[in-house]
């Protein structure tokens, strides 16, 4: 028994000790404070973080931990949202068999869009939480004053791809979702066919152009713009599509990348100064 | 260096390694949050209606359900308001948020007398207006966009009397002004009211500047903003006793530019 420990130990020491395991494990495991900082600095996904925080700001009553699962709920729709993209094809004709052979026929197929939805539930409601939790601390004060204008188009741009997302399934949730939310761009001031002094600014457009009843009208207006043309259609579900699997997740991370890096640069974790 | 050796044994300052103490928290966070997604998701399905009809409109159709207060205030305020203006407002104001706010207090930790203003108005803005009006827009809007009570059946058939009036004809009715009756006047007078009621700010302003340590502090401009946001965001409370009190429709109308508020 004493022979295969010391067997065993000179195994994990040889492991421990190569090249190989050295090159990629940059601290020993000895529980010091020198391994424990070099846990965090020495871990990409984990270096986002200091080596040390102040005690308060770890406790969940300060922090309810919003704004760590709303960014572990976006992880969830990156990795579900792109195993749907191989089974779905965003053309008014496909769109809605995808989800049903999705639902039917993929292998985990259901649960894999189940997870995707939740989540983006979750991800708006969490937000929306973070957002009550940072302003009833207070850390939108100085020095952290834009950080906050940052999470604030954070919480929008998480508004727009949860509702491009809405319209994918293609159901009738999906189109008259969309279509009552898409009409309010209609009655955009100026720029909506429906909206105050939308005649006056056309009359100006089409005089300028040399034509008669084409600016802002129900072609050409803030909402044609939106939903590529008068009604949700396919072109609607092209555009939604590509802006929500491309266009508002890079831009999020972006600005996620700002937010978090802000954090530390502000000084860390808000707290008492 | 006395600042700094304070700052050590200050308990506020009091550092813990983040490897264990943060990465745990962290780590149980996400494992039983991600158990909880995956029970949900194992239990409760994804909703799949029928497949997109323009030519069949559900009845009631509704935004999904984060938009609901916005559709909610569709009662009160025309879509150019209630879906583009209040919006845009809404995030123009909420990045404003750390420049208007002076108060230095209450920076990272929980407070509620230290900044009485700020989480009143903040918590009535977030809890009354927008998740309130969210919860009633999911659950007791039916068809029609009527108002149905929380067991009620959603009868697709029920009538409400469109009783509606314009404040002018109101007034015009109820107190015999009858000049309001014209259009322009009409117009005027809905005009002089929002001007009056934006105006408040000003008296106040020009009451307190002197005696309030907060005004002078603010300035005028952080003022102005301040005051302009409160009362459009108190505008909306505001239609809503006017709709329910005396079936208000609109205070002022210019038919001209297609504009009603």
């Amino acid at each position: 028994m004493n022979k295969l420990k010391l067997l065993l130990r000179d195994i994990q020491e040889t492991i421990v000790q190569s090249q190989a395991w050295k090159s990629i494990f940059r601290h020993g495991y000895a529980d010091t404070p020198r391994n424990r900082a070099l846990a965090i600095a020495s871990n990409v996904w984990l270096h986002l973080h200091p080596a040390k925080v102040r005690r308060h700001a770890i406790k969940l009553r300060y922090t309810w931990c919003a704004g760590g699962l709303t960014f572990l709920f976006f992880l969830v729709t990156v990795v579900t949202g792109v195993i749907l993209m191989f089974y779905y094809r965003p053309v008014a004709e496909y769109a809605f068999v995808d989800i049903q052979y999705l639902e039917f026929d993929v292998p985990f197929g259901m649960i894999n869009r189940n997870m995707h939805r939740w989540a983006a539930h979750s991800m708006v409601m969490m937000v929306m939480i973070h957002m009550f939790r940072v302003f009833l601390t207070g850390s939108y004060k100085p020095p952290r004053e834009f950080n906050w204008v940052v999470g604030v188009l954070l919480i929008t741009l998480t508004f727009l791809l949860s509702f491009t997302g809405y319209l994918l399934p293609w159901d009738q949730l999906a189109i008259w979702a969309v279509t009552v939310g898409s009409n309010m761009a209609r009655a955009t001031p100026l720029l909506g066919n429906e909206g105050p002094l939308a005649v006056q600014v056309g009359d100006l457009f089409d005089a300028a152009a040399g034509v008669k009843d084409t600016f802002i009208t129900p072609r050409y207006d803030a909402r044609s713009f939106l939903v590529a043309g008068t009604v949700v259609g396919s072109p609607t579900l092209l555009r939604f599509y590509v802006l929500h699997c491309i266009f508002i997740p890079v831009a999020a991370s972006i600005l996620m990348i700002l937010h978090f890096w802000r954090v530390r640069k502000d000084g860390g974790i808000s707290g008492p100064l | 260096m006395v600042e700094k050796i304070k700052k050590a044994f200050d308990p506020r300052f009091d550092k813990v390694h983040t490897w264990p103490h943060l990465v745990r928290i962290e780590f149980l966070c996400a494992v039983i949050t991600l158990l909880f997604l995956l029970v949900w998701s194992l239990m409760i399905d994804a909703p799949l209606e029928h497949p997109a009809n323009p030519a069949a409109t559900p009845n009631p159709s509704k935004a999904p359900w984060y938009f609901l207060g916005l559709q909610e205030m569709l009662v009160y305020f025309d879509p150019w308001m209630a879906g583009v203006v209040l919006p845009s407002l809404i995030i123009v104001g909420l990045v404003l948020i750390p420049y208007i706010d002076v108060n230095p207090k209450g920076n990272g930790y929980y407070t509620f007398h230290e900044r009485k203003f700020a989480i009143v108005t903040y918590c009535f803005g977030f809890l009354i207006l927008w998740v309130s009006l969210m919860v009633v827009g999911v659950f007791l809007r039916g068809p029609g966009w009527n108002f149905f009570g929380p067991f009620a059946p959603w009868d697709s058939h029920k009538v409400v009397p469109l009783t509606n009036i314009d404040l002018n004809m109101f007034l015009a009715q109820s107190l015999g002004l009858d000049f309001l009756r014209n259009p322009f006047m009409g117009m005027l007078f809905g005009g002089f009211l929002i001007v009056a009621y934006y105006s408040t700010a000003v008296l106040y302003w020009q009451a307190k500047k002197g005696s309030s340590e907060i005004l002078q502090k603010l300035g005028v401009v952080r003022y102005g903003i301040t005051a302009f946001l409160f009362l459009t965001m108190a505008a909306l409370p505001v239609k809503m006793l006017l709709r329910w009190t005396f079936n208000i429709k609109y205070i002022m109308v210019i038919k001209q530019i297609n504009l009603s508020i």
